[in-house]
């Protein structure tokens, strides 16, 4: 059957079992918003940033492992999409982001709108494609998906020139995906697995260091099962938080820059690591030659390049999680004896005891770490938390009672400043049953300020919390810290009203300053199901704590400042 | 301080747009350094043949051939150890230099005169990466006005 490029697109969308697309229209891609305008099958979101739109792609894959999709024109709608492309591909999110491009005729004459639009993508995306007539559009869009959602999962970009979508072709679109230079390796190496099982019977100390690849596979449940098997500790990274439940009593916390103690001394003097799915991240890691200094390393991962870039490992495995573990589990349960790491989890009770992850509440002004435990109180397991970047996103990830796999997203590898709103609405729209809330900052919030809009127009009830210290929060810690309290550029006194904002654009704002004004507003907030923003003015000074310094060694936190 | 190591590694890679910007695109973006890059298709296939001369230590060097894997195109990557390496050198000469000197030094590494004009001699010879360099010094003599080099290509011996 003939039908035009842009037709391809939307018949692929339906294909794919795409339900929602968000986007941006514009000149280049105007050939596939008019197929759009035709179709009752998806919905699309428009947004008011590209920006934006990826983002929201973001949260909506994240939220559920699918396939998160986005359209934005040539030119500056695509580079405005890049920020949300990188941040899928640190944190491995599996999207299809379809630019309009100049006519083929036009490309590389400086046209109106034209940007190398591959060249820029190809360092922020799993693999990318121009497409040069209709013909290849089928193919390429079925291995576009089949990318994205395989393997290391990651955002690929496809980029369409206007002629392409206008252009009559013949479409059959795949059943499968054969690429001869791509194949994964899922199945683990079962001699090393085993040899890796040993090592786990004949530790001492062994600590878990789950990462956010147990997500990605779907595989938090068998990691559950290892862990209650096992009896042995577990640290997650900020990408794994929610793999284990809350209350489990092996869950150390997390770990790294601002993990807690027990889950930093635990890294530092374990005698095995069971590195699961994680990347060994700098924020991480600290000092690479102190890190994991008395540890052997099992490290799976499906990504090879990611075993041993930083730090050598002993028992590399390559394949995927849930594979690896279907294997793996067995195979120790023979032979662990969960008693032997009675002493070494008392050690770190202990640590724990000494050290725990606390602060100090106040009557007089809010603790941002006190609005974050009380969401949880309040709203718990009901919620999808999503946050932005920066000491509310380290607080959220210390003090939410997180329960389940996916109830966290937040924007781990690239850091980015205006992920979370966005994100928050995707996240709605692909778990309507569940609250969806923004934790923001005042600095944050304000870099995708205008999805008010859209999220009030498409009906997506995201309650914004912004923990508001009217600084920007967490560079205004490094200056306290390391700077000699130099705040250069980082005080943000000067603010919108973001009641009136929130007013302005259709939603409900809240201006709130003490624990009762704070508790009914979420609730109001909740039972109204509207777009909200919560504005929460909290302590000025309070600081992420423990912090491990830029460089510096896990098992040297800074547990308190005193000024 | 680890070592810094020579490394050969051929990258057999699908024949498509944008191919050769991936693979280099990857070096540029880690910082990693090429010292010789030489590309052609491979006969009677759609793929093409990359041969790439790098330096680093040895976890730069994993890292580069892990991340030439994960590219989607790539098919194969080689890493040379036992290795037939060959490097193509045209050289310039103007004509007023020794013509048989010039003809006996290529000859000694695998070359000859190609080309003659009224102006220039050029000249071409196919040796090993470090003969390649004894000859250009050992050329020196004759005043070469134009020195092209064009990289290596390798085989594995077995």
């Amino acid at each position: 059957m003939e039908m035009t490029g842009a037709q391809m697109v939307i018949e692929a969308m339906k294909l794919e079992g795409v339900d929602t697309v968000f986007g941006y229209p514009g000149g280049a891609i105007m050939n596939v918003y008019d197929e759009l305008y035709k179709q009752n099958d998806f919905k699309h979101i428009l947004t008011r940033h590209e920006q934006a739109a990826v983002h929201a792609a973001e949260g909506y894959a994240r939220a559920t492992g699918k396939v998160g999709v986005a359209f934005v024109t040539s030119g500056p709608g695509f580079t405005n999409a890049v920020t949300g492309l990188a941040t899928a591909y640190m944190d491995s999110i599996p999207l299809v982001v379809i630019s309009g491009q100049v006519p083929i005729t036009l490309i590389g004459t400086d046209a109106f709108q034209e940007i190398d639009a591959t060249g820029i993508s190809r360092s922020c995306t799993k693999h990318n494609y121009l497409v040069r007539s209709a013909k290849e559009l089928p193919h390429i869009l079925k291995e576009a998906f089949y990318l994205a959602n395989s393997g290391r999962p990651g955002p690929v970009h496809v980029d369409i020139p206007k002629d392409v979508t206008a252009e009559l072709a013949k479409f059959e679109y795949p059943t499968h995906v054969e690429i001869p230079t791509y194949k994964p390796t899922t199945k683990g190496n079962v001699r090393q697995i085993k040899k890796a099982a040993e090592a786990i019977c004949n530790a001492k100390r062994p600590v878990f260091y789950l990462g956010g690849g147990i997500i990605h596979s779907g595989s938090a449940d068998l990691v559950r099962e290892f862990v209650a098997a096992t009896q042995i500790p577990a640290v997650e990274t900020l990408m794994a938080r929610g793999v284990l439940d809350h209350d489990d009593p092996l869950l150390l916390g997390m770990v790294g820059m601002h993990g807690s103690y027990q889950a930093n001394m635990a890294m530092s003097e374990a005698d095995l690591m069971i590195a699961l799915g994680p990347r060994f991240d700098d924020r991480v890691t600290g000092k690479l030659s102190e890190f994991g200094k008395h540890a052997k390393i099992i490290h799976v991962d499906i990504d090879p390049s990611s075993i041993g870039k930083l730090v050598d490992v002993d028992y590399p495995i390559v394949g995927d999680l849930k594979e690896v573990l279907d294997v793996m589990i067995p195979k120790v349960k023979e032979c662990v004896d969960p008693d032997k790491y009675q002493a070494w989890r008392e050690i770190l009770k202990r640590y724990n005891e000494i050290h725990p992850l606390t602060y100090e509440d106040s009557d007089k002004v809010l603790k941002p770490q006190w609005v974050i435990e009380r969401v949880g109180q309040l709203l718990g397991d009901k919620a999808v938390i999503s946050t932005d970047v920066g000491q509310h996103q380290m607080w959220t990830a210390q003090f939410y009672p997180f329960s389940f796999p996916r109830q966290f997203i937040t924007s781990g590898g690239l850091g980015t400043m205006g992920f979370g709103f966005p994100a928050a609405m995707g996240v709605k729209r692909a778990r309507p049953d569940m609250i969806s809330v923004n934790f923001t900052g005042d600095g944050s919030i304000l870099m995708n300020i205008q999805e008010l809009v859209t999220a009030v127009e498409s009906r997506l009830p995201v309650i914004n919390i912004i923990l508001n210290n009217h600084y920007l929060g967490m560079v205004r810690q490094w200056q306290t810290f390391f700077y000699d309290k130099r705040y250069a550029e980082t005080d943000l006194s000067f603010q919108p009203d973001f009641v009136r904002l929130a007013e302005a654009c259709g939603g409900i704002g809240y201006r709130v300053e003490t624990k009762e004004e704070f508790d009914e507003a979420l609730k109001d907030a909740v039972d109204k199901g509207v777009v909200a923003m919560i504005d929460v003015i909290v302590d000025r000074d309070e600081n992420v704590l423990p912090m491990v310094p830029s460089g510096g060694t896990l098992y040297n936190m800074m547990l308190e400042y005193k000024d | 301080m680890m070592k810094v190591e020579r490394r050969v590694i051929s990258v057999i890679v699908q024949n498509e747009h944008s191919v050769l910007a991936r693979i280099t695109g990857l070096f540029a973006a880690r910082g990693y350094n090429i010292e010789a890059l030489t590309v052609a298709p491979i006969p009677d296939s759609n793929m093409s043949r990359l041969t790439i001369e790098t330096k680093g230590n040895v976890r730069v060097i994993e890292q580069i051939i892990k991340q030439l894997h994960k590219l989607i195109p790539t098919f194969k990557v080689i890493e040379h150890e036992e290795m037939v390496e060959k490097e193509m050198v045209l050289m310039k000469f103007p004509i007023n230099e020794s013509l048989a000197n010039i003809q006996a030094l290529c000859e000694a590494y695998n070359g000859g005169i190609v080309n003659v004009s009224s102006q220039h001699i050029i000249t071409m010879i196919a040796d090993e990466p470090k003969r390649v360099k004894h000859f250009i010094e050992a050329a020196q003599r004759f005043h070469p006005v134009e020195i092209v080099r064009g990289g290596v290509v390798a085989m594995e011996r077995e």
